[in-house]
């Protein structure tokens, strides 16, 4: 077993763990943190995003110790005082999700890509998001929000300018 | 933290149904905060791993689980030796013919295995991970069998069988002939005197659900009562399948389906997985908990599809169809499940489409062959119908030498002929098909694209341009119980609501028809809210626990809203006819001067005085002042039985780019308009289309379910199984007309498996459009850059996705002596 010191959505945590255990089963099985889920087993659906240090990473990807002194967040961490995240606001208002279970990756992949390109066009989205498989929308309700929070998001960071 | 905030317009319609309501589903789902079954967790519970078979038809010879069970954390591992005489066999509820032939289904192999995945051993262990190291440990050996894979060789005399009990391959033989059933005349007749006959044999690829969230079931004990957790579509007819199949009886059977991650007819099942976990935790009076991993899912989950097509369609030289003659091969897989073998039947009735056929015959071959079973998969059995005369309507055009919409619009019903009955037997309610048509044609732009479509092919661009149509309609709203009495299914098709009408005036309302994602809490607070004229925030929609949802018939076949939505419509009418009495005490009027508007009674003539719906449940649950004779409640329940399916139907047009070059093929543009009667949530039914679109567009371009020449599935992971992502998918233009269905009062006609149904040939015909000319008349699915390049420069329709001896074909073969190189 192995010590790792992390902060999870603002709180901090001590655990042990087998050096072989993932980060999404650490986040799930000892933290608890059940909002992000497991939907293949070869990084490919991206389900299990979260932000590692502020980046995208699919947590299925990562050891459980390689996040030791590391800022995970995931998406039960983004809403903030009670408000939700630009991100998760769009996808409820444009109907970018059907069962849901895609869609904690997907809000998470989604921050990410604006964070690198806050102004992107449709297919900049579909490229961007293409690491994060949903079956029921078929995507184009996705890009509608991707659209809509990108716009509120620069909107928000140009009033604060 | 909610999500109350919802844009909000001066002009909102008076009416809930037909608002476009966000959905209250979304606000635990875009916050995490969830219910999958795997987040999970009881008190002391063990965790359960299978051993598979790596073989698709063996015995097995030898098998030792001696080290296994002595892993650290391991508390017990069984064989199908432990279980044999309680497993039962995993039910089929539909046996098409009385002489079918279903040689059981063991959840767990005893002697034998059959396919590639079949459990072989189950270790419970303290923790997932110990569970599966323990796997490694177990000491297995198979002798192999003849693999049975190819359905044309297995029909043939004297071919290898999948079950040494069995005298053939061939589980039924279902014939339904209009002139024998004396809705057409005689198919032969008509083909004997045609004028034009085409014949076509089609292959619709397996195909595999691929739900996002991995099935999960949770076994919890309390005593001799359990609660399964599971990831399913069917909590209620999981409960009484389970406990016929275990032996637990009914009552003290609890079924939940907390959140579910999607299903699209892979979760409409009794798994295998989910009776080994009642048997194991039974066995060991321990809660227990097993969830698949995504290669697992795609390895043992059902599939879907896997028909070869024989199909042949007379005609006169002006275009007019006269007979319609289907021959069909359906692969079962290796076992028959829940309803395998109805999939292929209930496709029976819709390949004569939305065209007058006088003649039609239908016959059907189920086939066993050594591969995981085939099950429901969205639109089950209508999607393979649509797409056999949607591209045979095509052919037919191209022998006439006719436009392949004037074709259609020939034959097909006119407005002023509904209801219209089929050379199938179904009476067809309502709808237009003109009307859908052209609306899809200006949607899509079709003039300008026919003529860049001209222009590409006289320049001799070598990227050309297609156009396919799709005009198509299906049964839905599953289903009339007496016709499925009469199709010999195992269960009816009514659904089950009631209403609580709580003391402070909510609503709760209890469905039979579980969701997966569809929206039902929305769409259910809608109706509620326009029948008894109570806020759309005031009503909770309970579902899926079969102790609080004790009866329902689920969700499947574009069902819920026509069937489980007219059971809340009719509950909510007895709610008020209750109401009305009480109303009419208190308010000292007769009830036949009350009338209810916006959820408060008043006397007719007399503005003001009022009562509401809301203020009646107070004061029925106080009960001190309520007529005599009448029961202290204004709850009611109801059940509704259709007496006919609903038909929604539309034209479907995909403009396609093929690269004749590469074969690579892209989506210009996608247009559709669909008929599914009265809309209740706008956004909801354009989420629904997408979602079918998506998952139809992926069957012609993308998804394939290979198995190698062992039977080895080469497409066990989202790296070789092709689910579409954002970037291999265009945006789509969808639009609706309405004629509301005259089968249920909501006037519903069901959205989910429209556009999965509809768009799969509609892409087709787009392709062999925009190459035909170049002598290509048919190309396999999926469309890969491979098979379109072949079948432009060597002919014929590209043949299997990769060459046999190739790396994706499986690059090598097992052989008795071992592994022999694939031939180069």
């Amino acid at each position: 077993m192995t010590q790792i010191n992390v902060r999870v959505d603002g709180a901090s945590y001590s655990d042990d763990v087998e050096p072989r255990t993932l980060l999404v089963h650490y986040l799930r099985e000892q933290l608890g943190k059940v909002g992000t889920v497991v939907g293949c087993d070869t990084s490919n659906c991206g389900a299990c995003t979260v932000h590692l240090d502020g980046e995208s990473v699919k947590s299925c990807t990562v050891l459980a110790v390689q996040a030791d002194g590391s800022e995970v967040t995931t998406i039960e961490g983004i809403a903030e005082g009670g408000e939700l995240h630009p991100m998760q606001k769009a996808f409820h208002e444009k109907h970018g999700l059907q069962c849901g279970y895609c869609t904690p990756g997907m809000i998470m992949a989604s921050i990410d890509l604006l964070k690198n390109n806050p102004d992107p066009s449709e297919s900049e989205i579909r490229e961007g998001i293409e690491g994060n498989l949903c079956r029921c929308t078929g995507y184009v309700n996705i890009v509608r929000a991707v659209q809509q929070a990108a716009g509120e998001m620069s909107s928000t960071a140009g009033a604060q300018a | 933290m909610t999500l109350t905030d919802e844009p909000t317009t001066a002009e909102a319609p008076a009416k809930e149904v037909g608002n476009a309501r966000l959905r209250k589903e979304d606000a635990r789902l875009i916050t995490g905060k969830t219910t999958w079954t795997d987040n999970m967790v009881l008190p002391g519970m063990l965790h359960m791993a299978f051993l598979r078979s790596p073989v698709a038809h063996a015995t097995i010879s030898h098998l030792d689980v001696s080290a296994a069970k002595d892993r650290p954390n391991v508390v017990a591992v069984f064989t199908g030796q432990d279980f044999k005489d309680e497993q039962g066999t995993i039910p089929c509820a539909w046996p098409v013919t009385p002489d079918m032939v279903n040689p059981g289904h063991p959840s767990i192999a005893v002697d034998t295995v059959n396919h590639v995945g079949e459990a072989v051993a189950i270790v419970v262990a303290r923790t997932r991970t110990a569970a599966v190291d323990a796997v490694e440990a177990i000491d297995v050996d198979y002798e192999n069998l003849p693999v049975v894979l190819d359905m044309e060789e297995a029909v043939k005399d004297g071919a290898d069988l999948v079950h040494a009990s069995t005298s053939s391959n061939t589980s039924y033989h279902f014939v339904f002939d209009a002139g024998e059933a004396g809705t057409g005349s005689d198919t032969e007749a008509a083909f004997r005197d045609a004028e034009v006959t085409v014949s076509r044999r089609f292959v619709q690829q397996r195909l595999i659900p691929a739900f996002m969230e991995p099935r999960s079931a949770v076994v919890g004990v309390q005593g001799d009562n359990f609660t399964l957790w599971s990831a399913t579509q069917i909590p209620h007819i999981l409960r009484v399948m389970g406990a016929l199949t275990t032996g637990i009886p009914e009552h003290k059977l609890r079924v939940v389906a907390p959140d579910v991650g999607g299903g699209f007819g892979g979760k409409l099942q009794v798994c295998p997985e989910e009776i080994l976990a009642l048997l194991v935790a039974r066995r060991l009076g321990k809660p227990v908990k097993w969830t698949e991993t995504r290669s697992e899912s795609l390895m043992t989950a059902h599939h879907g599809r896997d028909q070869i097509q024989y199909i042949d369609v007379a005609a006169r030289k002006d275009g007019t169809v006269t007979g319609l003659r289907v021959r069909l091969l359906a692969d079962m897989g290796a076992y028959l499940r829940l309803i395998t073998p109805g999939v292929p039947a209930l496709g029976a009735f819709m390949f004569p489409g939305i065209y007058k056929f006088p003649a039609y015959r239908f016959e059907c071959d189920g086939v066993f062959t050594n591969k995981v079973p085939t099950d429901a998969y969205r639109g089950a059995g209508r999607p393979e119908a649509t797409f056999a005369i949607e591209r045979i309507m095509d052919e037919l055009a191209v022998e006439l030498d006719m436009d392949p919409m004037e074709l259609r619009r020939k034959n097909w019903i006119g407005a002023e002929e509904f209801p219209f009955t089929t050379v199938a037997g179904l009476e067809y309610d309502s709808g237009d098909y003109e009307q859908a048509t052209q609306a899809a044609l200006e949607l899509l732009g079709y003039d300008e694209l026919r003529a860049e479509q001209k222009q590409r092919r006289e320049s001799g661009d070598p990227v050309q341009l297609g156009i396919g149509i799709s005009t198509f309609t299906e049964m839905c709203g599953l289903a009339p119980s007496r016709v499925l009495g009469s199709l010999s299914f195992g269960a009816g098709g009514w659904e089950q609501a009631s209403i609580r009408m709580l003391p402070t005036g909510k609503v709760e309302v209890v469905t039979g028809s579980t969701p997966h994602g569809q929206g039902h809490e929305t769409a259910w607070s809608q109706i509620v809210a326009d029948e008894l004229g109570v806020p759309f925030e005031d009503v909770e929609v309970l579902h899926g626990d079969t102790a609080i949802s004790s009866r329902g018939l689920d969700t499947y076949g574009s069902r819920s809203l026509v069937v489980g939505g007219t059971a809340v419509v009719k509950a909510a009418e007895k709610v008020v006819a209750k109401a009305r009495k009480i109303a009419a005490h208190l308010l000292e009027a007769s009830e036949d001067d009350l009338e209810f508007s916006g959820g408060t009674f008043s006397v007719k003539g007399t503005p003001g005085a009022g009562l509401g719906i809301q203020e009646i449940a107070l004061a029925i649950f106080a009960a001190h002042d309520y007529p005599e004779g009448i029961e202290p409640s204004i709850d009611a329940e109801a059940a509704f039985d259709p007496v006919n399916f609903s038909f929604p139907h539309g034209t479907h047009l995909c403009a396609m780019e093929v690269d004749t070059e590469t074969g690579f093929v892209k989506i210009r543009k996608y247009a559709s308009v669909d008929d599914i009667g009265t809309i209740v949530n706008p956004i909801i039914v354009e989420g629904q289309m997408h979602g079918g679109l998506a998952q139809g567009i992926a069957q012609a371009l993308y998804e394939e379910a290979i198995y190698d020449a062992d039977g080895n599935l080469t497409t066990g992971t989202f790296v070789d199984y092709l689910l579409p992502s954002a970037a291999d998918l265009p945006t789509f233009h969808t639009g609706n007309t309405v004629h509301a269905a005259t089968s249920n009062p909501l006037g519903a006609k069901g959205v989910g498996e429209a556009g999965c149904i509809a768009s799969t040939p509609a892409v087709v015909n787009a392709a062999l459009d925009a190459v035909r000319h170049l002598g290509v008349s048919d190309i396999r699915m999926p469309l890969t850059p491979e098979r379109v390049w072949r079948a432009i420069h060597q002919g014929g329709d590209g043949g299997d996705r990769a060459a046999e001896g190739s790396n994706a074909y499986g690059g090598a073969r097992t052989t008795e002596s071992g592994i022999e190189e694939a031939a180069q």
